[in-house]
């Protein structure tokens, strides 16, 4: 006997609405306590004026209902799938997507997608969602909606360095990126460092560091996750780039294998909204009767 | 720092007055544009058609405002990175466009046309959205309302916090403000 567990599209569809809006109106306690921190160590009066009116607005936010910031995103959402869940009436896609309608309409957020790349036009209900499916063990259902505005967005870069340029170059690359992001992305940043993989790995790495801001489970990478964020910190951009020491609040780092030939590496930038809201869903268990659990390995 | 009170639409000899990293509370009425109405507003210009409003000594905030809750006049609004507009606003300068709101430096062929017109570039803090709403008094759609929350709009502002970050002059904060922070670590 296995148990595993059913699991209704319409119980998706529900969830991944309200974390929309839960996600668009409430900050993340961590980043509340990174602005806070922040503030505390802010010598230039300007800077620290700044951080102020930011976490003033993101109490505001959320007392009142009122998103922290009007680029309420495109949907990135998370679906860790436990390996005995089963999706009963409909497909995870579609009950996704439909959260995303119904949490962007009734949510009152902003619909900010197109619904083609060139020709453009707004589809008006800020889907499709840009859904990361994973296989995990267990019989839950993890959803993470992690709206991501593009004035960040927009100032992320990807570079497949050489072996010979190294750690480095990785640096060179990290600081860089943040130099030319300037003003722009809404300083203080997060950001999410990816190293290895291949192309459209190293992206994904930089994300999910960016997204869940942990620090690496390796000391050496701790370290350099440190030693970036000082170096960052000592470009003086500061907080919405008119100078100060909080020019990142956060930098993490997520490594993966990579090829005898290369070393990517990957930047996603986040501003002072970087922003995600979680929710296990548990289902209805079931079981399955099976004539035997016969090892195939 | 105490905050020079403006109205807008700005006079042309208030905006020379003003310097980069000068804090100002601003009031009046000005208009919502960002990418896609640039887009069309540019358009326009070149093939020598009317706008759809008349933006000549106006002010134009990059903002792209969510849905106004119940008994609100607009929702969560703030600035978006003005450099995407930077393609644009020489020509809206030179139309006559005066004053620019949005977040983020600007490139040398906007900082250059600011001066050309005698024009001002302002910042607002992006990021800020459910505190700048409550500065919006009023909110109408006046052009483009295929666009959604891209459509032009005239907003009745008051006390919208902002500083000077480019001037008429030559001036600019970002520059500034970072010299600053670096010349007082030393």
């Amino acid at each position: 006997m296995h148990t595993l567990s059913l699991i209704d599209a319409c119980d998706i569809t529900r969830a991944v609405k309200e974390l929309c809006i839960e996600a668009c109106t409430r900050l993340p306690g961590q980043v509340v306590s990174l602005l806070e921190n922040a503030r505390q160590k802010e010598t230039f009066a300007p800077a620290r004026e700044t951080l102020e009116l930011i976490s003033k607005n993101a109490s505001i936010a959320r007392q009142t209902g009122v998103p922290i910031c009007q680029d309420t995103g495109m949907a990135v959402v998370f679906a860790y799938v436990g390996q005995d869940v089963h999706i009963t009436g409909g497909l995870l896609y579609d009950a996704v997507n439909e959260g995303v309608r119904q949490g962007y309409i009734d949510g009152y957020l902003r619909k900010s997608v197109v619904g083609d790349p060139v020709r453009r036009g707004n589809t008006g209900d800020n889907t499709p969602a840009i859904l990361h499916i994973r296989n995990v063990p267990g019989n839950t259902l993890r959803l993470v909606v992690s709206p991501k505005g593009f004035g960040s967005e927009n100032m992320s870069r990807v570079a497949m360095l050489t072996p010979a340029q190294g750690l480095e170059g990785v640096k060179e690359f990290v600081i860089d990126t943040v130099r030319k992001a300037g003003s722009n992305p809404c300083p203080p940043m997060m950001l999410g460092v990816g190293i290895g993989g291949d192309f459209e790995q190293v992206a994904m790495l930089a994300k999910e560091a960016l997204v869940f801001s942990q620090p690496h489970a390796d000391p050496y990478y701790r370290a350099l996750e440190e030693e970036l964020l000082a170096a960052v910190n000592a470009l003086g951009i500061g907080p919405q780039g008119f100078g100060g020491l909080t020019t990142a609040l956060s930098l993490h780092i997520r490594t993966a294998p990579t090829h005898i030939a290369g070393l990517p590496v990957a930047v996603n930038v986040g501003c002072h909204v970087t922003r995600h809201a979680e929710r296990i869903l548990e289902g209805l268990p079931c079981t399955l009767n099976r004539k035997e659990d016969a090892p195939c390995l | 720092m105490s905050l020079i009170p403006l109205t807008a639409p700005i006079s042309r000899e208030k905006l020379l007055s003003l310097r980069a990293g000068d804090r100002v509370s601003l009031s009046g009425v000005i208009y919502t544009a960002r990418d896609a109405a640039h887009g069309r507003l540019c358009a326009a210009l070149e093939a020598g058609q009317p706008l759809p409003v008349d933006l000549c000594n106006q002010t134009i905030f990059y903002a792209g405002p969510t849905p106004a809750l119940e008994g609100k006049p607009v929702g969560a609004i703030g600035p978006t990175t003005s450099s995407r507009m930077d393609a644009y606003t020489p020509q809206l300068l030179g139309y006559g466009v005066n004053a620019l709101i949005g977040k983020g430096g600007r490139n040398e062929a906007v900082c250059k046309a600011l001066m050309e017109y005698g024009a001002v570039y302002f910042a607002a803090i992006g990021g800020c959205a459910a505190y700048m709403s409550a500065c919006i008094e009023k909110c109408d759609v006046v052009a483009y309302d295929d666009l959604g929350t891209e459509s032009i709009k005239r907003l009745v502002v008051k006390d919208l916090p902002l500083t000077v970050a480019c001037d008429a002059h030559g001036g600019n904060a970002y520059e500034d403000g970072m010299k600053a922070y670096l010349a007082a670590r030393e």
